[in-house]
């Protein structure tokens, strides 16, 4: 795995990681995100219809959360969980835990953390977690953490013990890795933590880099746990002590707002599970994203004024999936279920090339909605995964063209001061 | 397509055939929206959508004709909205045929039963309680808004198990509302209206509704009021009663059939087309069907088990996944269903075209014969009923 970076603008860096997989025949353009899955699919989504998606990420996410409890399976499957899921081919990239689920707290210990499958708690020690590993073959993973310290009023004492347990871990699971064949082609990132405390996360990232991982992940810093400020700061000072030529992926943030101030503060790769957020709460991705002179001319047509003032936030409905945490509904999206789609026959997003859009109209989805209708979720995911990736192309491109302003100030709403004048 | 008035819609094309030992057909339905190969199993979208799956995998899997549901629909959204979004093809985006019951049966098996009139069915409402009327005239116009290619007849509905006066009574009000409902169609060129023969399980009031139904010039005829719970037995003298007495030259549609065993000898009874929630429910509890059965994939057994549904089969779920990995979804994510909906609509029409095929190519009993033998472990497990109406059109097991 090697990191080429093209340009740094702002902050901003632009790259891509090349030489990813067996035989290094997957790259992944930075920044950029992984496809979020559930046990390695695509939530709603069978292979046909996540294949009328047109520009897929070469890269996906599992995470042991949905994957511990298959070990026996995956064990005498032999051939590793992207085999077993029937997944196209893609880089994989392992997480300890699944970024849209709100796991219990209180189980991690010296020498054990815990994820949670649909059966319940499973532990595990560096040993096991290695284990799991080889039966899941990834491309890549994460490094054994310890990151429960986004609770509120977390201790000093405690973050420090968190950072100290994250490196021990990760000694540990480097010496076992490194045992172990069937993770010969697999590569070790390091975990950065430290919580909220600016010393703890230098300790952390500089004692992490000193490790010979192929990349790092920033942990701790969840949109739920940190307002974007303190983020922002924290992730400077961590990217700081981090080497150049190692890619940065940060967990549990997606909302765009947020996604570009990591990226200026020197994040490389996201967790792809915000458009699946969105439509567990039957909601749209719809903000605009381009950047061009003339705001008529644009593809996208951005949410009226009486969309975003007017729509109440999401409906805590249980859904199909377990989700524990579909967050409230942010200005990025449209709330189908609302009775004003009832009527509408426009596409969901004026110009977008997605198979709900290219077939089905608002009215429709509303409809699917209110009857509790599985498909509303597979049209709205395909939606939101294509609407989210081509956030994603248009941030490199704002990158690459030097037009980071005019993209913050469209995506935002907020007047960052570019060219572009907001109305 | 098929008009009001048109007498023999079926049995005309060169492609047509007719099986020489047993009643069974083999036809080519020309509707608005395409042609239909018969016999034809139609998948259930009561609300507009097919239980997950996408309108493109539903045209990719060859489904000619599916059903939409008057009553959900006529409920939500409601049928200005959809006459407004060009009908229920261009609301749901689905460019070949559709079939929508009447609204009768849902009304009488999903809601509190108020009165049956012989002005229509009173019925409450389950989202704001108020009291609704349900007419021969307002149903027709409900789907003259949905714009399906084939709509059906409000009949007066009596469940299988009734005995007494109310059989007959019913029988003869759905012969006077068969009439109201033609006079009803606004288009009768482009939605074929399909006569609903009732009778319960009586076989004198089923011939005579066959007598006065088959007086009237529709395009088609169903088999209403059995597949409700009675016994096996009955059924399928019932089924083939109707038949004896239907128009050769038009399509025969037998209600709420879809299960493998039942599709293949009611066939061979003479029926063309058949509709059941069955397969698409069954498959979000996880029960994929096989030509041997079904599997509960839910169950353990299956969590190690590395080969497809059924190595046969060409789907898409097939081809790419096995039962392991659809044990274990099923724990995480809906997709789970999406895959064994995929595959069990897979299963019911590709065997439809097999006994097409196998009608067509003269061979239809043999095709009986080895189904029968696949379906179950040994000759001692065919169902009697099964034996017996197929030894009525001269299909004999070994």
């Amino acid at each position: 795995m090697k990191l080429e970076l093209s340009k740094v603008v702002q902050g901003c860096r632009l790259g891509v990681l090349i030489g990813i997989g067996k035989t290094g025949q997957h790259s992944l353009e930075l920044p950029g995100c992984l496809l979020y899955t559930r046990c390695a699919t695509v939530p709603h989504l069978t292979q046909d219809t996540l294949h009328t998606l047109t520009y897929l990420p070469a890269g996906a996410q599992v995470a042991l959360d949905g994957l511990a409890e298959h070990h026996e399976v995956l064990e005498e499957f032999k051939e590793g969980v992207r085999k077993f899921a029937g997944l196209h081919d893609t880089a994989l990239f392992c997480s300890l835990h699944d970024p849209a689920t709100n796991c219990p707290t209180g189980h991690v210990t010296n020498k054990t953390v815990s994820v949670w499958g649909s059966g319940g708690r499973i532990e595990m020690t560096a040993a096991r977690f290695i284990a799991m590993q080889a039966v899941i073959q990834p491309d890549c993973y994460q490094s054994m953490a310890d990151g429960e310290t986004w609770q509120t009023n977390t201790s000093r004492k405690r973050v420090h013990k968190a950072v100290n347990r994250t490196l021990a871990h990760l000694d540990e699971c480097l010496t076992l890795h490194h045992k172990t064949p069937q993770l010969k082609h697999t590569e070790v990132f390091g975990v950065v933590e430290g919580g909220d405390i600016l010393e703890e996360r230098v300790r952390s990232a500089r004692e992490t880099a000193k490790r010979p991982v192929a990349g790092f992940v920033l942990d701790g810093f969840q949109s739920a746990a940190m307002e974007q400020e303190l983020r922002g700061q924290l992730i400077t000072a961590v990217t700081a002590e981090l080497p150049v030529e190692k890619p940065r992926m940060l967990q549990g943030v997606g909302r765009p707002d947020e996604v570009i101030a990591c990226v200026e503060a020197g994040v490389d790769l996201f967790e792809g599970f915000f458009p699946f957020q969105v439509t567990e709460r039957g909601c749209a991705l719809c903000f605009d994203y381009n950047v061009t002179p003339d705001p008529e001319a644009a593809a996208l047509s951005p949410p009226t004024v009486l969309e975003l003032n007017g729509e109440r936030p999401a409906v805590e409905d249980p859904k199909q999936n377990d989700v524990g945490n579909t967050g409230t509904m942010t200005q990025f999206e449209i709330n189908l279920k609302d009775i004003r789609y009832r009527e509408d026959f426009r596409p969901l997003v004026e110009g977008c090339g997605c198979y709900c859009c290219k077939n089905h109209h608002r009215a429709y989805v509303h409809h699917l909605l209110v009857t509790s209708e599985l498909l509303a979720g597979v049209l709205l995911m395909l939606h939101n995964t294509a609407h989210y990736l081509g956030f994603f192309r248009a941030l490199r491109e704002a990158i690459s063209h030097e037009r980071l302003q005019d993209f913050k100030t469209t995506v935002t709403k907020v007047d960052f001061g570019g060219r572009k004048q907001l109305h | 397509g098929l008009s009001l008035g048109k007498k023999g819609a079926v049995l005309r094309d060169p492609r047509d055939s007719e099986c020489p030992v047993s009643k069974a057909r083999a036809c080519v339905l020309k509707l608005p929206h395409g042609a239909v190969n018969t016999p034809v199993f139609m998948p259930v979208g009561t609300q507009g959508t097919l239980k997950g799956v996408t309108v493109a995998q539903l045209e990719e899997l060859g489904c000619q004709i599916c059903l939409g549901n008057t009553y959900h629909l006529g409920m939500r959204p409601g049928p200005e909205l959809i006459e407004k979004a060009n009908g229920l093809h261009g609301f749901m985006n689905w460019k070949r045929n559709l079939l929508t019951d009447s609204g009768g049966f849902q009304m009488v098996s999903l809601v509190e039963l108020s009165e049956v009139t012989e002005e229509g069915v009173m019925f409450r409402s389950p989202y704001d309680g108020r009291e609704i009327l349900l007419t021969p005239e307002q149903s027709i116009a409900i789907q003259n808004s949905l714009g399906s290619d084939i709509i059906m007849q409000l009949d007066d509905v009596v469940s299988s198990t009734v005995t007494g006066p109310r059989v007959e009574e019913a029988m003869r009000r759905s012969i006077r509302w068969l009439d109201r409902c033609a006079a009803a169609n606004k288009n009768p060129h482009r939605q074929n209206l399909f006569a609903i023969i009732q009778g319960g399980l009586n076989a004198e009031l089923r011939k005579a509704c066959l007598d006065e139904m088959t007086k009237r010039d529709v395009p088609g005829f169903a088999i209403g009021g059995l597949s409700g719970g009675e016994e096996k037995d009955d059924f399928w003298k019932m089924v083939t009663l109707s038949t004896d007495h239907l128009p050769r030259g038009k399509p025969r549609y037998l209600m709420g059939v879809g299960y493998a065993v039942d599709l293949v000898v009611c066939v061979a009874l003479g029926c063309d087309m058949f509709d059941c929630v069955f397969p698409t429910r069954t498959a979000r509890f996880g029960s994929a069907l096989v030509p041997w059965g079904s599997l509960q994939l839910k169950q353990k057994q299956y969590a190690k088990d590395f080969q497809p549904i059924d190595p046969e089969c060409q789907c898409a779920t097939c081809k790419r996944h096995s039962r392991a990995y659809l044990h274990a979804l099923f724990k995480s994510d809906t997709a789970a269903m999406h895959h064994i909906t995929v595959h069990n609509i897979c299963y019911q029409l590709t065997l439809m075209r097999s006994v097409r095929d196998s009608i067509i190519e003269q061979r239809f009993p043999e095709f009986v014969r080895s189904f029968m033998k696949r379906m179950f472990p040994s000759s001692e497990q065919y169902p009697s009923w099964a034996e017996d109406a197929l030894a009525s059109v001269n299909i004999t097991l070994d």
